[in-house]
C-alpha cells in the first residue's frame, strides 16, 4: 500500500474518478433529455425591450448591429452582453439562482429550475455564490431600459446607497448613448427570465416545469414580444404556447401541435 | 515494472557527481515571483474592498475596472502566490525526501517561464475582460489548455524523483504530492472544459462546484500538509508524533474531499440526493483533518519554547490554529440550516479568507521565513521585521475575518427578514470599513517581509547564515538527506 504506483492509481485516479462518477455524472442524469437551447433559438423572438432599444438609439443600434434582421442583432447583442457580464464579473456580486428557502422565494420569486439553464449562455453556469446585489435569474423587464441606461453609467445616481461600479465605457464620449457593450449588456440583462411565462405559485411543489406546465394553463410570454412575424395573421392560440419561438418552421410546429396536443412549451427540436 | 528499471538506473549516476541535490536558484525565483504576485493580489483586494465603500480610487479607466480586479485577487493568490510557492517548497523538498534529482534542471527554468508566462497571460486577460465563468479559474478560455500543458510538466518533473526513489517508504509528505500533481491536471480539466464546451446548465453546476473545491481542496490542501509535515519536524528536530496517523488523514482527503464538490451551490436546481450526499461528506472530511491537526499539535508538544524561538514555527503554528477553526466552521455552515441564512453572504467570504490566507498563506510564510537565509546565504537582516511581519499580518487576518463573519451574519438574517436590500446595504458599511482597515495592516505587514527579504538577500548586515539543518554537501549518495531516516 505504501508504494507510488498504489497511491497513484488509487488515490489520485481512482478516487478522483469515482469522486466525479458520483457527484458530477449522476447530477447530470436526470437532465440529459433536455435540450440545449442555442442563442440562435433564444434570440428567435426579440423582447419588447430590445425593439425599443433599437427605436430610442438608432444610430448606436446600426452601428453596433449593422444590416443584421432583429433576430440576428438580438443574438448578437446576447452573446456580446453575455461576455460583458462574465468578464466584468457581474456574476460575483449578483446570483443568477432562486433558492427554496431563505426569503429567497419571497423576494425574487418562484424557485429556478433546471430548464433556465439549458442554453448556451449557461455554458458555464451564472449561478453565483454571492449575492451583495439583487438575484438577476429573472430579472428582465422589471425596469425600464432608460432606467438601465442611467443605472449602468454611475449606480449612486439611481440608488445613492448602491456599491456597485459605474461602467462609463458602456456608453459614447457623450455619456448619455449606449455603444455596443452597453446596448448589449442592457438586452442581456433584459432578457433574463423575460421568456419565462407567468409562474404560478400554486404549483410550488413539482420540479420539472414541464410537467407543472402543460401548455394550456401558459398564458404566454409575461411581456409581449415583438418581431417581424407579429405582423402574420394569427393562427390560433399555439403559438402563445410557443415562447422558444422557432418561427422558421411553422409547418412543423403545426403539425407537432396537431400531434401532441398542447404540450409545445419547449418546443420541438 | 518500470520503478525497478528506473532505480538500476539512477543507481549507475557515477560517484563523482556532484551536482547538488536542490536546486537553489530555481527555488529561490519561484518564491520572489510568488512575492511578486502576492504583492500585486494584496492591492487588488484592497481596491476592490474600497468599491463596496463607494471610494473606488481608480475611476473611468475600464481596464482597471473593480470586477475585472476582483478576480484577479483570487486567481493571483491561487496560482501565482501559492502555486509559485507550492513548486518552490517542491524543488526544495521532493529531492531531499527521495534522494534524487529532479527530472531535469532545465525543464524547472521551463516550468518557471511558462508558469508566470501563464499567470501574466491570465492577469493581463482578466483586465481586458476575457474572463471565463469559472470561480477560482477566471483564466481565459485561451489560456487554459497551457495551464494543462503545464500541469503535464510538472508531473515529468516531480514525479521522475518520485519514481527513482529508492526508500523502502514514502514519507507522508510524498504521498501527498504524488497524488496532488495527478489532481491538479484532472481538476483543471473537469473544471475549465467540461462546463465550458460540453455540458451546459444544471448538468455543468457540480462540476463547477468540484471546480472550486477540488483546486483548494486537491491542490492547495495535499501541498500545503505535505509542506507542513516536511519543514515542522525538521525546524523541531523531532519525527512527527504520529506516522500512522497521517496517513489516516491522507487517505481520508483522498475518498471524502473530492465528493463535496456540490456544497458550494445548496440550494440550487441540482438534484437534492446530489446536495444531501456533499453535506455529508463534508461532515465526514472533517473527522479525518483532525487527524492532521491533532498529529500538529501532538509534534509541537515539549516544544513550546518553539514559538518564541522560531518564527516559521510561530507561523505553522497559528496556521494550524486557524485551520481547526476552518474545519469546525465547515461542518456547521454546510448543513441547510446554516445555508439558509449564510448562503450569498460576507460569512463565506470570511471563510475562504480564513482557509486560503489564514492557514496555506500563513504555512507558506513559515517556509519563506525558513527558507530564505538559507537560499541566500544571510541571516535575515532584521528580526524586529520579522516580528511585525507576523503581528501585523495575523492581527489584520483576525480582525478581517471576525467582522466578515458578522457582517455575513447580519446580512444573512435581514435577507432573511425581507429587510430592502438598501437597508442590508447601509448595516454593512461598518463592517466593509473595518474590512478594509483590516487589509491594510496585512499590507503594512507585508511590506515588512519585502523591506526585510530584499535587504537580506542584499546583504545589508553581512552576518552569514550556516546551515546546521541540511548539509550543503549532500549529494545523491546521501543517506542522510532522507527524511525518512529520522
Amino acid at each position: 500500500m505504501e508504494r507510488f504506483s498504489f497511491i497513484f492509481l488509487v488515490a489520485g485516479l481512482g478516487f478522483f474518478t469515482l469522486a466525479f462518477m458520483v457527484s458530477g455524472w449522476i447530477p447530470m442524469l436526470p437532465v440529459q433529455d433536455l435540450e440545449v437551447r442555442t442563442v440562435e433559438q433564444l434570440a428567435a423572438k426579440p423582447p419588447v425591450t430590445f425593439v425599443e432599444l433599437g427605436e430610442q438609439y438608432p444610430e448606436a443600434y446600426a452601428k453596433a448591429f449593422p444590416g443584421m434582421s432583429s433576430q440576428e442583432a438580438f443574438a448578437e447583442a446576447l452573446k456580446t452582453g453575455h461576455k460583458v457580464y462574465i468578464g466584468e464579473a457581474c456574476w460575483h456580486c449578483h446570483s443568477q439562482q432562486i433558492r427554496p428557502w431563505g426569503g429567497d422565494e419571497a423576494r425574487f420569486g418562484r424557485r429556478s429550475f433546471p430548464e433556465e439553464y439549458h442554453n448556451e449562455l449557461n455554458m458555464p453556469p451564472l449561478w453565483g455564490t454571492r449575492r451583495i446585489g439583487p438575484d438577476l435569474i429573472r430579472r428582465g423587464g422589471k425596469q425600464s431600459n432608460d432606467w438601465h441606461v442611467a443605472h449602468f453609467f454611475n449606480p449612486p445616481d439611481v440608488n445613492p446607497v448602491s456599491v456597485m461600479p459605474s461602467y462609463p465605457w458602456f456608453y459614447e464620449d457623450d455619456g448619455l448613448t449606449p455603444n455596443k457593450k452597453g446596448l448589449s449588456i442592457i438586452a442581456y440583462v433584459q432578457w433574463l427570465g423575460s421568456w419565462i411565462p407567468n409562474l404560478d405559485e400554486t404549483v410550488y411543489e413539482v420540479p420539472f416545469l414541464e410537467e407543472t406546465f402543460p401548455a394550456s394553463t401558459v398564458a404566454g410570454p409575461r411581456r409581449p414580444v415583438a418581431t417581424e412575424q407579429d405582423a402574420a395573421p394569427e393562427d390560433g392560440f399555439d403559438d402563445e404556447g410557443d415562447v422558444w419561438g422557432d418561427g422558421g418552421d411553422a409547418a412543423g410546429d403545426a403539425a407537432g401541435d396537431a400531434a401532441d396536443g398542447d404540450d409545445d412549451f419547449w418546443g420541438d427540436p | 515494472m518500470a520503478e525497478t528499471s528506473l532505480a538500476d538506473a539512477a543507481a549507475q549516476v557515477p560517484m563523482t557527481d556532484t551536482t547538488p541535490l536542490v536546486e537553489k536558484k530555481l527555488v529561490k525565483f519561484h518564491i520572489m515571483s510568488a512575492a511578486l504576485w502576492f504583492s500585486i493580489a494584496l492591492l487588488a483586494g484592497l481596491f476592490y474592498s474600497m468599491q463596496l465603500l463607494q471610494q473606488w480610487p481608480l475611476p473611468k479607466i475600464e481596464v482597471l475596472s473593480p470586477g475585472r480586479i476582483r478576480m484577479i485577487h483570487t486567481n493571483l493568490i491561487a496560482f501565482g502566490f501559492l502555486t509559485n510557492s507550492f513548486l518552490a517548497m517542491l524543488y526544495w523538498t521532493v529531492p531531499r525526501l527521495t534522494g534524487q534529482r529532479v527530472a531535469s534542471k532545465t525543464l524547472g527554468w521551463i516550468i518557471w517561464g511558462a508558469w508566470n508566462a501563464i499567470i501574466l497571460a491570465t492577469y493581463i486577460g482578466l483586465h481586458m475582460g476575457e474572463a471565463q465563468a469559472v470561480e477560482w479559474g477566471e483564466t481565459p478560455v485561451w489560456v487554459d489548455p497551457f495551464v494543462v500543458v503545464g500541469a503535464i510538466l510538472v508531473w515529468i518533473q516531480l514525479y521522475t524523483p518520485i519514481v527513482r526513489s529508492r526508500e523502502k517508504s514514502m514519507y507522508v509528505s510524498l504521498w501527498y504530492f504524488s497524488a496532488g500533481f495527478v489532481w491538479l491536471g484532472l481538476t483543471y480539466i473537469m473544471g475549465n472544459f467540461f462546463p465550458q464546451y460540453l455540458v451546459a446548465g444544471n448538468a455543468a453546476g457540480p462540476l463547477l462546484g468540484l471546480y472550486i473545491h477540488d483546486l483548494v481542496g486537491l491542490w492547495v490542501t495535499p501541498m500545503g500538509w505535505g509542506m507542513m509535515y516536511f519543514f515542522v519536524p525538521i525546524i523541531l528536530r523531532k519525527p512527527i508524533w504520529s506516522h500512522a496517523l497521517s496517513l489516516v488523514g491522507f487517505w481520508g482527503l483522498a475518498f471524502f474531499y473530492p465528493l463535496q464538490g456540490v456544497h458550494h451551490f445548496l440550494g440550487s436546481p441540482v438534484p437534492m440526493f446530489a446536495q444531501y450526499s456533499a453535506v455529508i461528506s463534508t461532515i465526514a472530511v472533517e473527522i479525518v483533518v483532525v487527524s492532521v491537526i491533532i498529529n500538529f499539535f501532538m509534534t509541537w508538544r515539549g516544544s513550546e519554547g518553539a514559538l518564541q524561538r522560531s518564527m516559521p514555527i510561530r507561523w505553522f503554528w497559528l496556521g494550524a490554529f486557524c485551520y481547526a477553526v476552518t474545519c469546525l466552521q465547515c461542518a456547521f455552515q454546510v448543513t441547510l440550516t446554516f445555508q439558509q441564512v449564510i448562503h450569498f453572504t460576507d460569512w463565506v467570504v470570511a471563510h475562504a479568507h480564513l482557509v486560503m490566507f489564514g492557514v496555506f498563506s500563513f504555512w507558506t510564510f513559515g517556509m519563506i521565513e525558513h527558507l530564505w537565509p538559507k537560499l541566500t546565504g544571510n541571516e535575515w537582516w532584521s528580526p524586529s521585521l520579522r516580528r511585525w511581519f507576523f503581528w501585523l499580518t495575523a492581527f489584520g487576518l483576525g480582525i478581517m475575518f471576525v467582522s466578515l463573519t458578522a457582517g455575513g451574519l447580519v446580512e444573512g438574517f435581514m435577507a432573511l427578514n425581507l429587510t430592502p436590500r438598501e437597508t442590508i446595504l447601509q448595516s454593512m458599511r461598518p463592517f466593509w470599513l473595518t474590512r478594509t482597515l483590516s487589509g491594510l495592516s496585512i499590507i503594512a505587514g507585508w511590506s515588512c517581509l519585502m523591506v526585510n527579504m530584499v535587504a537580506t538577500a542584499r546583504a545589508k548586515r553581512a552576518v552569514s547564515h550556516v546551515d546546521t539543518e541540511y548539509s550543503p554537501f549532500e549529494t545523491v549518495e546521501d543517506e542522510e538527506v532522507s527524511i525518512g531516516a529520522v
